[in-house]
């Protein structure tokens, strides 16, 4: 804290005050953004790291591959599998969320004031355990010998394990389970918003159950529809290690991807301009997301 | 639809039940974990009676005793850096009006929330490579840094919504007191602030806590903190021992939410 007060102005005082915060953010999150879109653009190292000779095949290795032998090109398969994983996992994340999430705010903002606090406080605890802690519990419960498929075998369902552990449907249940309370959040934050008086207004005309959720419900959460299903959406999209422990190394998303050129893969540019590429698709919903809702949402 | 009786009208149906089947499955797995950290058998699959000896073997385990401290020391220094500088940022930003540049340094402050971890973690990686080259040092100095910034939005937030709940009458009759702008800050504004003050260092050691990826990509070679020391046992054989750690991870971060609700609800 300064202890001179003079005829300073007040943008002064805010932007000094907040310097020792921009300046660890500078270093230590935000200026090495700009090296990762720099490296993409150079040379791939002899094993690891660039060659400072500036050159488009990390970008070109994104989506195509060249013949070792011909140098014909052609559309790289494995990665587009990967892409195509990874949005197709992420919009099943986000959706199922909702399917639950909804429901789940709908409860929460409609109990008593006094027992709100505990089913909120429920939703936050596995908000805030960690990630990878959530996971592993996923993963106990689906493995061969899980109490899932113990579950379904003693209830004579099936003989034999179903294997979902290692499989697409292991990382997507992974990741709803994990991502399920940051759609519930501010689903609860706009239903508790909504005015009930509403729907008895669409009951008194005529409407059925369903025409209220379509034509009232709905459109009037929507800012919090949309805030659920950007939450969830975009650290899906990234996701690291949901995948890594229920996919098992061979379904692997973008995130895991990734990591594998700055492992063995061994490419930095590629794997930077992976990155950049995924930085610049959350960068862009964030922006569609502030835009809509600012429109949807003239009151602030 | 003809409704001959009353009905509530915040019903809607199945959601209830919905809800329900949300809340179990949101525990079941939490629970299961918990309930296999007591297993007295040697895997995770069979169950071998009641016993603490998981806890005893993950307590006598090196590696873990080491990961821990080396969390502790992380979470610490994170914490306390974070809310430093984001309760500096916070007085900067609240309660001064607009000014021009305002919504720069919020982007810039809650980058962390919006970058996908393992986007900040490759560009850490890439920039803390070069600079341990050049320096030499490879100390914890690097992960203390890295966790500090992205805890700042974490402990920003809940000091920012005290401020904004703060009456600015007790300052100015401070100021009319000839109070200088230190002694108002320090005997008026600081203690009225402090409850969001310990919100945001919560918040910000249960996140650097927890961090996996920026921590894996960042560390050097046998700098483990107990989640990536977690995940490394993923290679391995998995025995309850996981359980008992992510249970005691557990049972802190429980502890810590819980008091944080305690600290934040005490200024009504």
């Amino acid at each position: 804290m300064s202890s001179t007060r003079g005829p300073r102005s007040k943008g002064l005082d805010g932007w000094l005050l907040s310097t020792p915060a921009l300046l660890l953010l500078a270093v230590a999150a935000s200026g090495p953004l700009i090296i990762v879109a720099i490296y993409s653009l150079l040379e791939k190292g002899d094993y690891s790291g660039v060659r400072w000779v500036l050159s488009g095949e990390g970008w070109f290795r994104v989506l195509f591959e060249k013949d070792i032998f011909d140098q014909t090109i052609s559309l790289a398969d494995a990665n587009l599998t990967i892409f195509w994983r990874s949005v197709k996992l992420s919009i099943m994340t986000t959706a199922i969320t909702f399917a639950f999430g909804l429901p789940t705010a709908w409860f929460i903002a409609t109990r008593p004031a006094r027992s709100r606090a505990f089913w909120l406080f429920l939703i936050t605890i596995p908000f805030w355990t960690n990630l990878l802690i959530r996971t592993f519990a996923i993963m106990e419960v689906i493995r061969n010998q899980g109490i899932l498929n113990t579950f379904l075998m003693h209830a004579g369902l099936i003989s034999e394990p179903i294997q979902i552990l290692y499989t697409d449907t292991a990382v997507l249940i992974g990741m709803t389970y994990v991502y399920l309370p940051l759609m519930v959040l501010p689903l609860y934050a706009a239903v508790d918003r909504f005015d009930f008086r509403l729907i008895e207004a669409g009951y008194d005309l005529y409407a059925s159950r369903w025409q209220v959720l379509r034509g009232v419900i709905l459109p009037i959460i929507k800012p919090g529809i949309i805030a659920g299903s950007i939450l969830v959406f975009i650290p899906s999209l990234g996701a690291y290690v949901t995948p890594r422990v229920l996919g098992g190394g061979k379904n692997m998303m973008i995130g895991n991807f990734i990591e594998l050129q700055f492992g063995q893969g061994q490419n930095w540019p590629l794997g930077a301009a992976l990155s950049t590429l995924l930085l610049a698709i959350v960068l862009v919903s964030l922006v569609i997301y502030t835009k809509v809702s600012s429109r949807e949402d003239p009151n602030g | 639809m003809a409704k001959p009786r009353a009905f509530d009208v915040t019903t809607l149906p199945g959601f209830t039940l919905i809800a329900v089947l949300a809340f179990i499955l949101l525990y079941a797995p939490i629970v299961t974990l918990v309930v296999y950290s007591f297993n007295g058998g040697n895997s995770v699959n069979q169950w071998g009676g009641f016993s603490l000896d998981w806890y005893a073997v993950a307590a006598q385990n090196e590696a873990v005793q080491a990961a821990t401290a080396r969390s502790l020391i992380i979470a610490l220094w994170a914490s306390v850096i974070s809310t430093t500088l984001a309760t500096m940022a916070a007085l900067g930003t609240t309660r001064r009006g607009k000014f021009r540049g305002q919504t720069v340094i919020y982007i810039i402050i809650n980058q962390p929330l919006m970058v996908p971890e393992i986007v900040t973690a490759v560009a850490l990686l890439i920039f803390f490579s070069s600079v341990k080259i050049a320096t030499g040092y490879t100390g914890l100095g690097y992960l203390i840094l890295a966790h500090s910034a992205f805890c700042i939005p974490f402990a920003y937030l809940p000091i920012k919504a005290r401020l904004e709940g703060m009456d600015t009458s007790m300052e100015t009759a401070a100021a009319d007191l000839y109070a200088s702008a230190w002694q108002s800050f320090r005997y008026v504004t600081l203690p009225l602030l402090f409850p969001g003050v310990i919100a945001g260092a919560m918040l910000a050691f249960i996140i650097s806590l927890d961090n996996v990826i920026i921590t894996e990509f960042v560390k050097s070679a046998g700098q483990d903190t107990l989640p990536t020391y977690m995940l490394g046992q993923l290679r391995r054989a998995l025995t309850p021992e996981v359980n008992a750690i992510s249970t005691a991870l557990l049972v802190v971060t429980v502890l810590i939410l819980t008091l944080f609700v305690f600290v934040t609800k005490k200024r009504d």
